[in-house]
């Protein structure tokens, strides 16, 4: 199945990647697209990628040679659940950033996971409001220096995977750009999923949030991610104060449901069965 | 009425006005659904949510008004004929949604049964409120298609329509009905299903057709059948993709989008029309308040006065042909609405200086302007 080699280039339309020099969204596109080609596609015949407004969302769209609709922003998983319980069959993919997903689209992130529509969630979370100018987001870490929090930010972070674990995510990750490896199996598990899947990116953003948090270069930045992770099992070890600031990397769950698709063709054929018996 | 897997009979049915949409829309051809609750929408829903898995069809309760649409338009990408339905509110909250299916030319039915705003307001009482906002309600530049039924006969009927347009011009299309057409039970025939025309949207025959321009009206690929196709609301090139660098790129197809609608206005244009070549007053009314006119032609003739009587069925593309030669024949025209001036000025507009046009409004409470009020307010004018 490995005989041939990868390229990007045999998943992309051609055109030029936005991204600034360093940004984790070159290492997340390729992650994937690795994935994708290590479970065997050819192509992304089988895809469908939705994604609404930031940075990440570019990743699939315009530039992956695949169907993907940009939606606007925070509504990606409406569209992509829309998608997904017409075509069934197609991996229905969402690229989006931390504030696309868990900012303004969080509603709909927490009753995708609680349906357990059969689609991916890929969450790039780079702490920040990347394309707008660096504001602070719903994932900045406490007592960070943001564009709109100029005195550092004075609001906890949220935990977007825990919450979609609570949700009924049916596979849920976290890891960072530097656990190159790890990110591509957490993204081939996640394709693989049947149910609702979900993976949190740690990305830098060396441009709107690395330069104000006082970061020198990427390298330092991807330093802090090395230095700060820890394994969902060594931080179940340790106190709370212990983990405070720390990025907590691994998988968070992996569970078996009926899916959103499973639970309508129920309904479907209790609605027949029930009708033929009326008359 | 007994609910079996298949559409209804052909014959007399005696049905509520949210019903004949929700029946109508299966009889189009919609094979998928997404709602959120709301007072007076909510029967469609229902009704929905117990007809469409009887007939293997998609109907689905969303978390809010923008899943509920954003659904929906996912739905129609994916190759569906898809509806949603709600009231004010949740019609504020689907704009941006609507701007985004106006510019991705998405074939889409939103059905607002209109209550009594602002906001909130009375949530169970009718009103005619949103006429405006279906109009100019998303930002940007946009033309809107939107119809006005005012029997649960026409819910049904014209609920196909939309359908119909939707697939025919690749755009959202609104259906604008009232708390009064929708919760009122009225008699309904429904055709055979052969006498009932069904508009399937043109698909692509390449990979290399513009979905996006190229033609005035393009094909529309599905997803998922190998088209590559790049869906964004952002200004984009002929084949979808993003271009925002360029005026040009977006005037063209600004003007495309607005222009495929107005050009072709004369075919979507739909109304009713009672003697406006010989009267000596005008009425121009819609919507449940339009009800009321039909008496009041009985009432001025007792008088010896001659209505002349324009009932827009469609309101946007704005029926300016008819209100025209409205305005020429009679002296004066008259708009009922519950409302506060809203299609008023839109008449105002195209009667010009042809006829003095004098607007009569009632909100609050639901309650619909009589005949007697539309008689008594000819008769002030007259004088």
């Amino acid at each position: 199945m490995m005989s041939e080699k990868f390229s990007m280039r045999n998943y992309l339309r051609g055109l030029k990647y936005p991204f600034c020099s360093g940004c984790g969204n070159f290492t997340i596109a390729n992650a994937f697209l690795r994935a994708v080609f290590e479970l065997g596609h050819k192509d992304l015949s089988k895809f469908v990628f939705c994604s609404g407004i930031g940075c990440s969302s570019w990743i699939p769209s315009p530039y992956f040679l695949a169907d993907s609709i940009h939606t606007p922003h925070g509504r990606s998983i409406p569209v992509a659940t829309g998608v997904k319980l017409m075509r069934p069959e197609l991996n229905v993919v969402v690229f989006g950033g931390d504030g696309d997903i868990a900012g303004i689209g969080l509603s709909h992130l927490i009753h995708a996971a609680r349906r357990n529509v059969d689609i991916t969630v890929f969450m790039v979370n780079n702490m920040v409001y990347g394309m707008t100018g660096g504001q602070v987001a719903p994932t900045t870490p406490l007592h960070m220096k943001t564009s709109s929090t100029p005195y550092t930010s004075f609001e906890y972070p949220i935990d977007v995977v825990n919450l979609v674990v609570e949700a009924g995510a049916c596979y849920a990750a976290r890891w960072t750009t530097i656990h190159q490896k790890e990110l591509r199996e957490a993204m081939k598990k996640a394709i693989l999923t049947r149910g609702f899947s979900f993976v949190e990116i740690v990305s830098q953003c060396p441009t709107m949030f690395g330069r104000r948090a006082g970061f020198k270069n990427v390298t330092e930045m991807l330093e802090w991610f090395r230095k700060n992770s820890i394994s969902v099992e060594e931080a179940e070890r340790i106190s709370e104060e212990e983990l405070s600031g720390k990025i907590v990397v691994g998988e968070f769950i992996r569970r078996t449901r009926p899916t959103l698709t499973d639970m309508i063709r129920e309904v479907m054929r209790k609605a027949k069965e029930e009708t033929s018996i009326e008359g | 009425m007994t609910l079996k897997n298949k559409l209804l009979e052909p014959g007399e049915h005696f049905l509520q006005g949210n019903q004949a949409l929700a029946e109508g829309a299966l009889f189009a051809g919609c094979n998928f659904f997404a709602g959120y609750p709301i007072t007076p929408a909510s029967e469609v829903l229902e009704h929905l949510a117990k007809r469409m898995p009887q007939l293997g069809r998609i109907c689905i309760q969303m978390e809010d008004e923008m899943a509920s649409i954003g659904t929906a338009i996912g739905a129609s990408w994916a190759g569906a004929k898809a509806m949603t339905a709600t009231s004010g509110p949740g019609f504020s909250l689907m704009q941006e949604f609507i701007g985004y299916a106006f510019m991705t030319e998405t074939p889409l039915v939103i059905a607002n049964i209109q209550r009594q705003g602002p906001s909130t307001g009375q949530a169970t009482k009718a009103a005619q409120g949103d006429v405006m906002q279906a109009r100019w309600g998303t930002h940007g530049d946009y033309m809107p298609i939107v119809l006005s039924p005012n029997s649960p006969q026409e819910m049904f009927d014209l609920t196909i329509r939309a359908f119909n347009l939707a697939e025919k011009y690749r755009t959202p299309v609104v259906l604008l009905a009232d708390e009064i057409v929708a919760h009122m039970r009225e008699k309904v025939v429904i055709p055979k299903a052969c006498e009932i025309e069904v508009f399937e949207r043109k698909k692509p025959k390449s990979k290399n057709e513009p979905f996006f321009g190229g033609e005035t009206i393009p094909p529309m690929p599905s997803v998922g059948e190998g088209f590559n196709v790049a869906v964004t609301g952002s200004t984009h090139n002929e084949f979808g993709v993003r271009f925002t660098a360029d005026p040009e790129v977006h005037r063209k197809l600004a003007e495309r989008l607005v222009g495929k609608i107005c050009l072709d206005a004369e075919r979507i244009f739909d109304v009713e029309t009672y003697g406006i070549e010989n009267c000596d007053v005008g009425i121009v009314a819609y919507g449940c308040i339009s009800r009321s006119v039909y008496e009041v032609i009985e009432l001025a003739k007792n008088k010896d006065i001659n209505v002349g009587f324009v009932r827009l069925k469609t309101l946007w593309p704005f029926p300016e042909k008819f209100v025209k030669i409205l305005a020429e024949k009679a002296e004066f025209i008259v708009v009922p609405e519950m409302n506060l001036k809203q299609v008023f000025y839109e008449v105002q507009r195209v009667a010009a200086c042809e006829a003095k046009v004098f607007p009569l409004n009632k909100v609050g409470g639901g309650e619909i302007i009589t005949p007697e009020e539309i008689l008594a307010k000819i008769l002030e004018v007259r004088t």
